[in-house]
């Protein structure tokens, strides 16, 4: 039997998400721009999803531009919002190209879209984090100013589950960028918080849907009325301009129904799943003292236990762990399937050496307490093998 | 016995996972992601990870990348442009088998609980009373042990390399018949992190101070210049400009930007000093007649070791550059070897 800790990188499909597709899968089918009845259901379908998932995020359904996942919604926010800022034709380099302000902890989708607007003439400040993984306030009032277009700071760290000051980071932003656009990749925190309380701080929110128990292949991104945004995809000028291409109708379907199943659920389900985090992570420090929790002391998303094994590669943990039915992650996957050294650990001043020792256990709905001591225990093997072995030479 | 299966995503360490299964081993396949930057020629592009991860599954069995790119950057590469920057001829093969096949990751493999690693390489591990000899691959051709000669027996014991007794061509026939998606793919060529386009001297280029220098004669007359002296390799005859002739490259100085060329008969070695030698199974005995090798594919030579690091020669040969390897063997076992010395 396999134990999935590893709902971060993707979560089971909900049993009212799967229920919503088939439906729509079987008895509907259609494309949403067209003028004749089978077009008109399937427009139906697809904005009364968006009605559901704008519910959900706390944004206007008019203000929802459902993507292929969070990565494309970070895609759109960042270089849509500073598509806009920099409209005046102008060459790379030019000072009316605004600045971006964004976290050194960021998920790559948002960190390589800076790149892209880098590349592109614009300036791009990184805001560091302290050890415990938080952004550094400090530091991010001396990096607002009125050249700053847009600021892109994470709701939840999507490797070590901490909670950023997302409304103090928008007070500074307000105060001293006023014109700028504040975005937040809300794609680990969708699982976890009301969204409501993250969009009435920011302008652009971007979450995913296979997070919360939807299908893969979906996202969105919500917006404040008034943010414009460059599309990032050509075509035929669906989701209102900002994204072309026929709607994922079944997608947005599933989204919707996952979105609302996890509302109604989510005080209940925070409760529960953070009595076990609490109780792995418990096991495991007791199991290996040598152990230490990421960011100690600080919020976390339910979900999240991240720890560090001193002296322990976790490659090798990893192996050790699937190979006792165990998956988990170490929080950073390279494009061919290694590990690389956590660019979140290195920003919160860990040693390459440490980083490269962290193990990331992430629950879910479907985490049961069997779960949590058959891993403890898997944790706690692994960890003693590779403590003790040695090439006999 | 349980092994672990390096498999680069090439034909013969396909095969070498296919061979382990069918002798009745457990096995699993890891791909070492080795090279991060830029490479169109050998081994770890992502490309590569996802043949032997397909192969992996073809013949059921379990698949993970190791990530060992920064190992492979400070014990190959960075040594690799240190040796030519200091007017050096280094093997990055060797070093790479030294640092990273045959050491990490076989030592990530004992922790793992892994009894023994394979490789695809083409070479023969055999018991010899007590201990393990390293001998030639079958294919004489395709002869890897040169690239090995640093295995001791600690090594040896763990060592498995499936493919040593096949020909090239029966390892493809093989492939073909397990239908392995890698059967007809190209041997890889050259230095796996170098590109082909731009090739050493961009490579080089981007990472140390390349030097102009002369080219002087016997006689210290300078009969050419060439842009970057260290890319001249002791023994080099082709590719520099200048009334060359018929002569040979003799030394390198780096530091004086000089290249000293000087006709074959003169610059004949009979003697070389050998630098660290590594021994699979013990230093041989003085005197004892040996032969040598002196690059990958080199006709070996008869020789006698010497001890303290010198090799004498049954005849001279043209020299060998400091940094490349030289391997002694017996018949066609691996006694050892090391690098040759400025």
């Amino acid at each position: 039997m396999t134990v999935y800790l590893d709902h971060a990188a993707s979560s089971p499909l909900h049993p009212e998400a799967l229920a919503a597709m088939e439906d729509w899968l079987r008895h509907g089918f259609g494309n949403p721009s067209g003028s004749h009845a089978v077009a008109r259901r399937a427009k139906e379908a697809l904005e009364e999803a968006r009605d559901a998932v704008a519910g959900w995020m706390g944004v206007e359904p008019a203000g929802v531009t459902f993507t292929s996942g969070g990565t494309e919604a970070d895609n759109l926010a960042v270089l849509g919002a500073l598509g806009f800022a920099s409209a005046a034709p102008s060459g790379p380099g030019s000072a009316d190209r605004g600045a971006v302000v964004v976290s050194a902890v960021e998920h790559a989708a948002v960190r390589r879209s800076t790149e892209v607007a880098a590349a592109a003439g614009h300036e791009v400040r990184s805001l560091g984090v302290g050890p415990d993984g938080l952004v550094d306030m400090g530091q991010l009032d001396l990096l607002l100013d009125a050249d700053v277009a847009v600021v892109s700071v994470q709701t939840v760290n999507q490797e070590t589950g901490v909670i950023q000051p997302l409304a103090a980071v928008s007070r500074r932003v307000r105060r001293r960028s006023p014109g700028a656009v504040l975005h937040t990749d809300a794609v680990q925190a969708g699982p976890w918080m009301a969204l409501p309380e993250v969009s009435a701080v920011v302008d652009l929110i971007s979450v995913s849907s296979h997070k919360i128990g939807g299908p893969q292949g979906v996202g969105a991104l919500g917006g404040r009325a008034g943010v414009e945004l460059r599309a990032q995809i050509h075509g035929g000028g669906q989701e209102r301009e900002r994204r072309s291409g026929t709607p994922n109708v079944a997608g947005v379907v599933g989204f919707a129904a996952a979105a609302r199943a996890r509302a109604r659920e989510l005080a209940t389900l925070a409760e529960q799943v953070e009595a076990r985090r609490d109780r792995l992570e418990k096991l495991i420090l007791e199991a290996v003292p040598t152990a230490v929790v990421t960011a100690p002391g600080v919020r976390r998303v339910p979900g999240h236990c991240h720890l560090l094994f001193p002296g322990v590669e976790n490659e090798a943990l990893l192996f050790l762990l699937d190979a006792r039915g165990v998956c988990a992650s170490a929080g950073s996957a390279c494009a061919s399937g290694g590990v690389e050294p956590s660019p979140v650990l290195l920003a919160m001043g860990v040693d390459r050496q440490e980083a490269s020792s962290c193990l990331r256990l992430t629950l879910g709905p479907s985490t049961t307490d069997d779960d949590v001591h058959r891993a403890a225990r898997a944790v706690a093997d692994a960890v003693a093998v590779l403590g003790v072995a040695r090439v006999a030479s | 016995m349980r092994v672990l299966v390096a498999m680069s995503g090439g034909v013969d360490s396909s095969v070498a996972a296919a061979l382990v299964l069918d002798a009745g081993h457990e096995a699993v396949g890891a791909t070492m992601k080795l090279w991060g930057g830029p490479s169109d020629t050998g081994c770890c592009s992502v490309s590569d990870v996802e043949d032997a991860r397909r192969v992996a599954q073809q013949l059921g069995i379990n698949h993970q990348v190791f990530n060992f790119s920064e190992d492979f950057e400070s014990r190959v590469v960075g040594p690799y442009v240190a040796e030519h920057a200091a007017g050096r001829t280094p093997n990055p093969c060797i070093e790479c088998n030294r640092h990273l096949k045959f050491d990490r990751f076989l030592e990530r493999a004992v922790r793992l609980g892994f009894d023994a690693v394979a490789t695809g390489h083409h070479a023969r591990v055999e018991r010899r009373g007590e201990g393990w000899c390293l001998r030639r691959g079958a294919d004489e051709a395709k002869d890897q042990s040169y690239v090995l000669h640093m295995l001791g027996q600690p090594q040896l014991a763990r060592v498995l390399l499936p493919v040593g007794g096949l020909t090239k061509s029966e390892v493809r026939l093989q492939a073909a018949h397990l239908g392995l998606r890698t059967a007809a793919k190209p041997d890889s060529q050259d230095v796996c992190f170098i590109p082909r386009r731009g090739g050493r001297k961009e490579f080089l280029a981007a990472r140390t101070e390349l030097h102009p220098g002369r080219i002087v004669d016997e006689e210290g007359r300078q009969i050419g210049e060439l842009d970057a002296v260290e890319l001249v390799t002791v023994g080099q005859r082709r590719g520099l400009s200048g009334a060359i002739g018929d002569r040979y490259v003799t030394a390198v100085d780096v530091e004086q930007g000089l290249v000293r060329v000087g006709p074959l008969a003169a610059a004949r070695v009979e003697r070389l000093v050998v630098q660290a030698p590594a021994w699979v199974d013990g230093e041989p005995g003085r005197e004892e007649p040996l032969e040598v090798q002196m690059s990958a594919h080199g006709r070996p030579v008869a020789g006698r070791w010497l001890g303290g690091g010198e090799v004498a020669l049954g005849e001279p040969v043209r020299p060998v550059a400091p940094g490349q390897s030289v391997v002694l063997y017996r018949g066609d076992c691996v006694v050892g070897g090391g690098l040759a010395a400025s």
